[in-house]
């Protein structure tokens, strides 16, 4: 495996924030049968260690492909520009305040009279943010304007935040019922 | 990893939590939040005619080194002027805290958020 190649080459998928699950999924499996170490296992040492490597390589290619937002970041990432580590960025108030309002009413579910349909509604109010950055990131990248492509991506690190803790006061709703 | 008893003490109680009328001209309010883990703290301040601050809230949501560092930074800002409080440094509140090295963001955060809150209560009294 040429480990030099980038993670759509590797795929053989066109560069983009869209791309065919599909495919991505079926090379996946070709690629993990073709390097899998068991097939390697009665050959030489460094065939052996070269087939963990790929492995490796691989799978890591396969995730970072797989999530939205990952897949996005590797996109600034090869043309590049950093997003993962970022602590210290100023964010636009109007939404860090959304932000917030949207964390406390999550907080407040469990007070509610209908606490499945309150956090359906938040939920779909942050898919409803995460299409609406993914969407402008997408615009962003094409148009070569890098800088808005990461305000997208900082705000869809907060998205994505929320909704994992929305899923998981779901698990706990869940659990409860 | 390992909290300290400082941030244990702040996170189960924490001081100051709740929130001002951001519409008041005596009271400035900061936002901030860290992309990286995605954590939001809002940080106000009540500044008395004297320009020194007589109360402050906060309202973090994140881990607890964040909590703790907002939590902290609200009870030290409390009878301080607005000079005094903009000089505060984030590894005074890591000190304090005895954050450990992955954590120091979440102290400037705090940092950060008192800065802003200073700055709109400044304009806002111009």
């Amino acid at each position: 495996m040429d480990i030099s190649k980038n993670f759509f080459e590797l795929f053989e998928l066109v560069p983009g924030f869209d791309l065919n699950a599909q495919q991505l999924s079926e090379r996946y499996r070709e690629l993990q049968r073709e390097y899998h170490p068991d097939r390697h296992a009665h050959k030489g040492e460094r065939q052996q260690r070269l087939a963990v490597q790929a492995t490796t390589h691989l799978n890591e290619a396969f995730e970072t492909l797989k999530m939205p937002l990952m897949r996005a970041q590797y996109l600034l990432k090869l043309r590049g520009v950093e997003t993962g580590e970022e602590t210290r960025q100023q964010l636009p108030g109007d939404f860090l305040m959304q932000q917030m309002e949207l964390r406390e009413s999550l907080v407040e579910v469990g007070e509610s009279d209908d606490p499945f349909a309150e956090l359906e509604r938040l939920e779909q109010q942050a898919r409803q943010l995460e299409t609406q950055e993914y969407s402008q990131f997408n615009a962003a990248l094409a148009a070569d304007d890098l800088e808005t492509a990461v305000v997208a991506i900082r705000k869809l690190q907060f998205v994505n935040k929320l909704l994992h803790e929305i899923e998981a006061a779901e698990d706990r709703l869940d659990e409860e019922y | 990893m390992a909290y300290s008893e400082k941030v244990i003490d702040h996170y189960e109680n924490p001081r100051n939590v709740g929130k001002m009328d951001s519409g008041d001209s005596h009271v400035g309010t900061g936002m901030v939040g860290a992309p990286a883990c995605g954590d939001v703290m809002r940080l106000q301040i009540k500044v008395s005619d004297e320009g020194v601050i007589e109360d402050a809230k906060f309202k973090t949501y994140g881990c607890g080194s964040a909590i703790a560092s907002s939590s902290l930074v609200t009870e030290w800002v409390k009878g301080m002027t607005l000079d005094q409080a903009a000089d505060l440094k984030n590894a005074q509140i890591a000190e304090e805290l005895a954050l450990p090295p992955v954590k120091i963001h979440c102290s400037v955060l705090a940092e950060d958020a008192i800065k802003a809150a200073i700055d709109d209560y400044r304009n806002k009294n111009k």
